[in-house]
């Protein structure tokens, strides 16, 4: 790869995008429009992450990717080798070891630390596209704070349904201000954003947004006073390494229908397991 | 016991191992040559060239044979080789007006200064399959005809003449000193300036832009169009340096221009004129052109007073969706896991669906 | 009883619009003070919907200056003011009630969703609340509760009507634009709305401009009259004196044209 520029992108570009990104974290959860570039990747397969990350990577970062929580599904390991190829930088599949971490749909269940940033991969980045299609009016909504009709949405759940119907993508509001839609992680994952210590970053290559969540920011899910905000709970802990309180994945193994539940953080449920062996607990 | 996949390595380099493989094909078949493709399928790299938005006919033929003949992934390519080339400097507006045509024909007068020249055109072949063409050349082929350049070029415009009576509105250059918008380094907002409007045209998919303008003709947003003139022929591009302050010719290029002549309005204010619609590409992508400059016409319906009944008039809609290489990444993203998102889902159905046995929710 | 107030909450001098060669509307005053209902009337063309739109911004006037007195105190310059603010006044100080009802609710979404959702722009976060506010008031336009959860496309005209009242009386504005309230609807429907119009207003001390080409809806609910023609106001002043009384030949010519049951 040597005719290409260390990241890929060359300087021009990351300097046009950091300063979307400076613009993004000093208001906490606005969309920043900025001029995406086509990436030898597929609009609508993590674009806006992987600029982002080209645009903060330096040689001397440790990056993790991973997608639904995994290292190993198709898409994280091919944004992992894109840049290994391109900016040769160390890899790791440890939550605690990564600098900079590229994730779609899922944040890592290991707490992140100051000075970690974490890049999520954003399809759809404006929360109110449902309820109003045009760009020129959200735009006008955002700019009024005119964020009524994201709650008839949530009322009219409620009222249909008993309760909110939003599984993931849960609206929030940042900083107090802004409606923000925190790319498609399940409802689970929202508690995470909220006061996070690390650098939380959002990337929508096709529609050409960058957002973020400065470390420790006040992001709360939209809810009603009388149906407060709720994740998902199981029943059963994990069966591979028995957390309970994480996010799990439901696998099928076999044609009668039997399931297992295993954690969806592939690193964090690793580490359980080589803890338990280690000292002789089964899960 | 369940043993948590692995090997999604293992499984893209077997994957691309197997694409190489059926993209090459039977190997006792000879391999494509770039120049075979550059010379015996023209008008794919043409289209490959306008939509990746990037003239280089070797690169295109590259592209068209890397992705086996898919034009989408071919015009994704020479998009993603475009992202990483440096930009030396932007070329004077293209003088079509001193075009050395091909081909240029108008639908609205029956003979004009110059003359109708069709050119190389598949518009009176009869559609039948040529069978000749199955079986390899029997004898080198008769040499080209040398065809002098038609007369007294360059050729003045149709829609020069209709604007010295004043019949057509002005072509509106606006403000020639300031910058030209580019969406290959800003995104796209609305209100959308014409000049980004027409640069996303010219990048648009062909299919979505043919369809959108046959609907205008089909009553979704009727605007009367006529095809003024459609010129086809090289053009020169020149560039200022700055350390001469002349223009330099670069290059000369093979372009296809349609001017369409579209339903006259007037006001109490002013006498009625014809209005315009505006397409220009690569090569003789003469379809795409047309298509092109019925989409425009349609949403210039804007600063033309005209209220937008019909898709192709909604300017949102139609920038917004136009762009095959975002369209395709978009709708072919749904291959991705997306097992995480749907197992929330499921443990919401389940969830109301024991609520539903157990009574209704309030 | 309110002290008496020392400006009139709206205060429009001048309104003028053109399209084209056309009028609008041209030079259009009016004062109208708290608890006040005015009727605009006129026939079809006459410009009294253009006076309308260009009080809610639905059109941009070209002359004209329109004052209404907030209530901070502040004497707000509604057409100069900057779209932001403009969109806050409405949501919080003023209704806009569309003669067709379709065009001011969703009709997508619940009908104590759509009664709901001004509170909820407000800040309300109190389902419970939410829905308690929303049946009162589909009680106070006489909508059967058991119809809270029904979308509107399942009501009648009339009720899409008191629908949208109700949608539009929940955030209590002191100044509600209406048009043609009761265009379209049943005789027997038109009557019934009325009444309730009449009710609200009254209870509410709301001040409301209505236009209307129906001389008895502006004789039931409209204290003083605006008569408009070709987009001028040839007469003005209190219904009963304008109807009963009517100066200009124009006028005269209205009052007379109404069929008399």
């Amino acid at each position: 790869m040597s005719h290409y520029n260390f990241a890929y992108l060359d300087e021009h570009t990351k300097r046009m995008i950091r300063r979307a990104i400076l613009k993004a974290v000093a208001v906490p959860g606005y969309q920043v429009p900025f001029g995406s570039r086509e990436m030898p990747l597929s609009y609508g397969w993590g674009t806006g992450g992987v600029q982002v990350t080209a645009s903060v990577i330096g040689p001397d970062d440790v990056l993790k990717v991973i997608d639904q929580g995994a290292d190993d599904t198709t898409n994280a390991v091919s944004i992992r080798k894109f840049f290994e190829r391109t900016a040769a930088v160390r890899t790791t599949t440890r939550t605690d070891e990564a600098t900079l971490i590229q994730t779609r749909h899922r944040i890592p269940e290991t707490p992140l630390r100051a000075g970690q940033i974490l890049v999520l991969q954003v399809p759809i980045p404006e929360p109110l596209r449902w309820l109003e299609p045009r760009e020129a009016e959200t735009r006008t909504m955002h700019a009024l704070e005119e964020y009524g009709v994201m709650y008839v949405r949530l009322y009219e759940d409620i009222t249909r349904h008993g309760k909110v119907a939003q599984t993931y993508e849960y609206p929030v509001l940042v900083n107090g201000r802004y409606l923000m839609r925190p790319s498609p992680i399940p409802k689970f994952d929202n508690p995470k954003l909220d006061g996070n210590p690390a650098l939380l970053l959002f990337g929508a290559g096709r529609e050409k947004r960058i957002y973020a969540v400065p470390p420790h920011t006040r992001v709360r899910s939209l809810d009603f006073d009388d149906h407060p905000f709720e994740v998902e709970h199981w029943e059963r802990p994990c069966a591979l390494c028995g957390a309970r309180g994480v996010f799990l994945d439901e696998i099928i193994v076999d044609d009668k229908g039997g399931r297992l539940f295993v954690c969806s953080d592939t690193d964090f449920c690793a580490r359980r397991q080589a803890a338990g062996q280690a000292s002789g607990d089964r899960p | 016991m369940y043993v948590a996949v692995k090997g999604g390595e293992r499984a893209i380099e077997s994957a691309h191992r197997m694409l190489a493989e059926e993209r090459r094909g039977d190997v006792a078949v000879p391999e494509l040559s770039l120049a075979q493709i550059e010379q015996q399928l023209g008008l794919a790299v043409d289209r490959v060239m306008t939509e990746g938005s990037l003239h280089d006919r070797d690169l295109a033929a590259l592209a068209i044979k890397q992705s086996r003949g898919d034009l989408i992934e071919a015009i994704f390519l020479l998009r993603a080789y475009r992202t990483t080339l440096p930009r030396l400097g932007v070329s004077r507006p293209l003088d079509t007006g001193r075009m050395v045509v091909s081909r240029r024909i108008s639908a609205t007068f029956k003979d004009l200064p110059g003359g109708q020249i069709l050119g190389p055109t598949f518009d009176y072949t009869h559609r039948l399959l040529d069978f000749d063409l199955a079986e390899p050349e029997r004898a080198a082929p008769a040499p080209r005809p040398v065809t002098p350049p038609p007369p007294d070029q360059p050729l003045p415009r149709v829609v020069e003449l209709l604007d010295r009576e004043g019949l057509i509105e002005a072509e509106s250059p606006g403000d020639d000193r300031g910058p030209v918008g580019d969406l290959t380094r800003e995104p796209l907002t609305f209100p959308a300036a014409r000049d980004v409007r027409l640069q996303n045209l010219a990048r648009g998919d062909e299919g979505f832009l043919l369809a959108m303008g046959y609907a205008t003709q089909r009553g979704y947003g009727r605007n009367h169009p006529f095809a003024g003139e459609i010129r086809m022929g090289e053009v020169a591009v020149e560039l200022v340096p700055e350390e001469l302050g002349f223009p330099v010719e670069v290059a000369t290029i093979t372009v296809t221009e349609c001017q369409m002549v579209n339903q006259f309005r007037g006001s109490a204010a002013a006498p009625p004129q014809f209005t315009r619609g505006y397409g220009l590409t690569f090569g003789a992508a003469e379809r795409k052109a047309m298509a092109m400059a019925l989409v425009d016409r349609a949403l210039r319906g804007r600063e033309l007073g005209e209220a937008p009944c019909a898709p192709t008039q909604d300017e949102e809609f139609v920038l917004s969706h136009s762009d095959n290489v975002e369209a395709s990444g978009f709708v072919q993203h749904l291959k991705l896991p997306h097992y995480v998102d749907f197992q929330a889902e499921l443990v919401l159905v389940r969830d109301l669906r024991a609520g539903h046995r157990a009574g209704p929710p309030r | 009883m309110r002290p008496a107030p020392d400006r009139p909450l709206l205060s429009v001098r001048g309104l003028g619009k053109r399209y084209g060669a056309q009028t609008g509307c041209l030079d259009v005053g009016f004062d109208l003070w708290p608890g006040e209902v005015i009727g605009v009337v006129g026939e079809s063309g006459s410009g009294k919907t253009t006076v309308l739109n260009c009080l809610s911004g639905r059109v941009a006037a070209d002359a004209g200056r329109v004052e209404y007195a907030a209530r901070d105190g502040r004497v707000v310059d509604v057409l100069r003011e900057d779209e932001s603010a403009r969109r806050r006044l409405l949501r919080s100080d003023w209704g806009i009630v569309h003669q067709n009802p379709r065009d001011g609710l969703r009709m997508g979404v619940s009908a104590g969703a759509n009664v709901g959702e001004p509170l909820m722009a407000l800040g309300a976060r109190h389902y419970g609340g939410i829905r308690g506010q929303a049946l009162d008031w589909l009680a106070q336009v006489e909508i059967g509760l058991d119809r809270i959860d029904d979308l509107p496309e399942t009501f009648s005209g009339g009720m899409l009507q008191r629908l949208q009242i109700a949608r539009n009386l929940v955030t209590r504005p002191r100044l509600v634009l209406m048009d043609e309230p009761t265009g379209g609807l049943d005789v027997s429907v038109q009557a019934r709305l009325l009444d309730l119009l009449r009710g609200l207003v009254a209870e509410l001390d709301l001040s409301a401009v209505i236009v209307t080409h129906d001389l008895a809806v502006a004789r039931l609910l409209a204290h003083r009259l605006i008569v408009m023609r070709g987009g001028e106001a040839v007469e003005s002043g209190l219904t009963d004196q304008v109807l009963d009384d009517p100066q200009h030949p124009y006028t005269q010519l209205l009052v007379s044209s109404v069929l008399h049951p």
